[in-house]
C-alpha cells in the first residue's frame, strides 16, 4: 500500500484535506468559490515550481554542455566548481548533467506510467459502481486482494519476473496503482447514480455506456485527478526505488535512484553526490503535492 | 451484532482475499518472459536442470492443476527450495522475520510519539502559526525518498555524530534498541506525515463535538480538555490510519533494512532477486501479504473492542 493511503474516506489523507469546524465551514467555503484559480498561493507556488522543473529536464540538453555519460577519470569527485556546477561523480561525470537528464528520464516514465492505473481504475470503478451486484463483488474482492501486498513489495516483486526495464515499471505500476483509482470512482459512483439527473436519463433510455461516458464520470473524474498528483508522486519514489535497487532503467542512463546508490559508498566524503538527487525529488513531490491541495480547493468548495 | 459474529463475519471475509493472494503469487512465474525455467536458470543451465525444474514446478501439466500443486506444497509449509542456499525456503524466510517484525513495531510505537503530540500542537489553534508549520510537514514529507531519508540520519547522527552504529541490528535487547533506532526513525518519519494529517483532522472534529462544548462550559480547559476529552476520542481514528498505511509501513521496510544491512525479510528479498532465487522471492511476497492481512485484522479486532459501534454498524 501507499503512503497515500488506499481507502479514501473523508477525513483521511488523500481524500478530503482536514475538515474545517463546522461554523467556519460556510463562510471559508464561500470565500474559496469566490477566489479565481490564479490566486490560489499553494497551486500556484506548485505550478511555479512544476514549471521550472519541467523546462529544465526537457530542456536538459540546453542547459549543460557535458554528456550525461560521458565519464572522465581525470576529474573524478571534484567540488562544485564554475566548470562543474554540482561537481562530478566517482567516474568524473557531471552531477548537474546527470541530475538534468536522470529527472527527465524518471518523470517521463512517472507521468506516463500514472495514466494506465488512472486509465484502467476508472473504467473498472465505474462499472463496479454503476451496476453493483455481482460485477462488483468480483471487483472489490481483486481489489482486496492488490491492496493486501504493500506497494512496493509488489512492484519489486513484478520488474524482478518481468525483467528490470521500462516496460516492466509501466505494467508493475499499473496492476498495483489501478485499485486506488477504482475505490475512488466507486465511491463517487455510489453516490452520484441516485442523483435525478441519472434517473432521467435512465428513464429517458439512453445506453448504460452513454450515461456512464457523457452523464456519471465528467462528475465524478476531478476526485481521481486530485488522487492522481499524490500518485504520480508515489510512482517517482516508485522509480526512484527500483532504480535504487538496480531494477529500473540500466546503467549508464542517469537514473536519480542509480545516482543515490553511487553516491552512497562516498557519503562519508562526498555527502552531496548522494544528496542532490535526493533533493530533487523531494521538490518535485513538494511541488505536486501543492497542486494536488490547490486543485483540491477549488475543485471541491465547501468540503475542504 | 454480538462480539463472536463480528469475529466470525471478519475472518470469514478473510477467505477470497486469502485465496486471492495466493492465486496472485503462484502467477508471477508466468509473468517471466518466455519458459520460466530457462530465465531463471539463466544461459549456462543445464537442460537435465531446466527439466528439473520443470518437473518441480509441474510447468508441463495444465495451469489449473500447476496451481493446485502449488496450493498443496504451501498448506503443508513447504515454498520450495532455495536455489542459491539449497535449503528450504520457509525455514530461510522464518530465519529472517525477527528483525522485519521489530522494525516494524519500534517504528510504530515511533510514529505515534513523533505524531500525537505535532497533531495535537497543530489541533490546538486551528490556522495559527504552530498549525501551519505542522501541516506543511507532509508536503515536504510526502514526496522523501525513504532510503535517502535514511541516508539523511546515517550521515547526520552516524557519521558526523556517532550516536547510533551505521548499519546492523545489534546483539540483545538494548543492542536491538540502539542499533535498530534510526532504520525505526526512519520508517516512522515516512509515515508521520500521513499520521499527523488525519490526526490533526479527527482532533479537529473531535473539538467541534458537543461534548467538548459542554465539557469547557463546565470549566474544563487546556491540557485536561485535550487529554480526557479530544485524545481519547482521536485516538480509534489513528489506529485506523495506522492499520491502513501498515502496507505502506512493511513496504517501507524493504528499503531501509538494505540501507542499514538488516537481516530482515526486506533484505532477503532484495538478495534474493539479485541471485535470481525465485522461490525465496515469491514466498517473502507471500509471507509480506500475509502479514499485512493479519495485522488489518488484528487492527479491526482492536478497533471493534475499543468502540463499539463499529460491531453493531455492520
Amino acid at each position: 500500500m501507499s503512503a497515500i493511503p488506499l481507502t479514501p474516506e473523508p477525513g483521511l489523507p488523500g481524500a478530503v484535506p482536514p475538515a474545517a469546524a463546522p461554523g467556519a465551514r460556510a463562510e471559508r467555503g464561500e470565500a474559496r468559490r469566490a477566489r479565481r484559480w490564479y490566486t490560489q498561493p499553494a497551486l500556484m507556488s506548485g505550478i511555479a515550481i512544476m514549471t521550472i522543473v519541467l523546462i529544465l529536464a526537457i530542456g536538459a540538453p540546453l542547459f549543460t554542455s557535458y554528456n550525461p555519460n560521458a565519464q572522465n577519470l581525470n576529474a573524478t569527485l571534484l567540488g562544485p566548481s564554475a566548470h562543474h556546477l554540482l561537481g562530478t561523480d566517482q567516474l568524473g561525470r557531471d552531477t548537474w548533467t546527470r541530475l538534468l537528464y536522470g529527472m527527465r528520464l524518471d518523470l517521463r516514465i512517472a507521468f506516463l506510467a500514472v495514466l494506465f492505473p488512472f486509465t484502467l481504475g476508472t473504467i473498472l470503478g465505474c462499472v463496479a459502481g454503476y451496476f453493483g451486484g455481482w460485477i462488483d463483488a468480483v471487483i472489490m474482492r481483486v481489489v482486496d486482494v492488490v491492496v493486501a501486498f504493500p506497494f512496493y513489495v509488489l512492484v519489486i516483486a513484478l520488474v524482478f519476473v518481468l525483467g528490470p526495464g521500462e516496460r516492466s515499471i509501466y505494467i508493475a505500476i499499473t496492476l498495483v496503482g489501478w485499485v486506488s483509482y477504482a475505490r475512488i470512482i466507486r465511491g463517487e459512483i455510489l453516490v452520484a447514480k441516485r442523483q435525478d439527473y441519472v434517473l432521467a436519463a435512465q428513464s429517458g433510455g439512453l445506453s448504460n455506456v452513454r450515461i456512464m461516458r457523457r452523464h456519471l464520470l465528467p462528475n465524478v473524474i476531478t476526485q481521481a485527478i486530485i488522487y492522481s498528483m499524490s500518485d504520480i508522486i508515489q510512482d517517482i519514489l516508485a522509480v526512484v526505488t527500483l532504480g535504487y535497487f538496480g531494477l529500473g532503467v540500466p546503467p549508464p542512463t542517469a537514473d536519480l535512484g542509480s545516482m543515490i546508490n553511487d553516491g552512497q559508498n562516498f557519503l562519508s566524503t562526498h555527502w552531496q553526490l548522494t544528496t542532490i538527487p535526493g533533493l530533487a525529488v523531494v521538490l518535485v513531490g513538494l511541488g505536486l503535492s501543492l497542486i494536488g491541495d490547490g486543485l483540491a480547493d477549488i475543485l471541491r468548495p465547501g468540503q475542504a | 451484532m454480538g462480539r463472536m459474529t463480528f469475529v466470525l463475519r471478519r475472518l470469514l471475509q478473510l477467505v477470497p482475499v486469502a485465496i486471492g493472494v495466493t492465486i496472485l503469487v503462484f502467477f508471477m512465474i508466468h509473468l517471466i518472459p518466455g519458459d520460466p525455467a530457462r530465465t531463471i536458470l539463466g544461459i549456462h543451465a543445464t537442460p537435465r536442470a531446466i527439466a528439473l525444474l520443470h518437473q518441480e514446478w509441474g510447468l508441463n501439466r495444465p495451469l489449473i492443476s500447476q496451481y493446485w500443486l502449488f496450493m498443496d506444497r504451501l498448506l503443508h509449509g513447504n515454498l520450495g527450495v532455495s536455489l542459491f542456499y539449497g535449503g528450504s525456503a520457509l525455514s530461510l524466510i522464518l530465519s529472517h522475520l525477527p528483525p522485519t517484525l521489530y522494525l516494524i513495531t519500534y517504528s510504530s510505537v515511533l510514529a505515534v510519539l513523533i505524531s500525537v503530540p505535532l497533531a495535537m500542537i497543530a489541533a490546538s489553534r486551528k490556522d495559527g502559526a504552530r498549525d501551519h508549520v505542522v501541516r506543511a510537514v507532509p508536503l515536504i514529507g510526502l514526496g522523501m525518498p525513504q532510503f535517502w531519508l535514511a541516508f539523511l540520519l546515517i550521515y547526520a547522527f552516524a557519521i558526523k555524530f556517532h550516536f547510533f552504529p551505521v548499519s546492523g541490528w545489534g546483539s540483545g535487547f538494548f543492542g536491538h534498541l540502539r542499533s535498530m533506532f534510526l532504520p525505526s526513525l526512519t520508517v516512522a518519519l515516512a509515515l508521520a506525515p500521513v499520521v499527523i494529517r488525519s490526526l490533526r483532522a479527527s482532533m479537529l472534529n473531535v473539538l467541534g463535538a458537543e461534548f467538548v462544548t459542554t465539557a469547557r462550559s463546565k470549566g474544563v480547559a487546556g491540557k485536561r480538555l485535550f487529554l480526557r476529552h479530544v485524545l481519547r476520542n482521536a485516538v480509534i481514528p489513528a489506529i485506523t490510519v495506522l492499520a491502513i498505511n501498515i502496507g505502506f509501513l512493511i513496504g517501507g521496510t524493504v528499503s531501509i533494512e538494505n540501507v542499514f544491512a538488516i537481516p530482515g525479510l526486506g533484505q532477503l528479498m532484495i538478495n534474493s532477486i539479485f541471485q535470481r532465487d525465485f522461490s525465496v522471492v515469491q514466498g517473502v511476497t507471500l509471507v509480506f501479504a500475509i502479514m499485512v492481512i493479519l495485522l488489518n485484522l488484528a487492527a479491526d479486532m482492536a478497533y471493534a473492542a475499543l468502540d463499539p459501534r463499529v460491531r453493531f454498524s455492520r
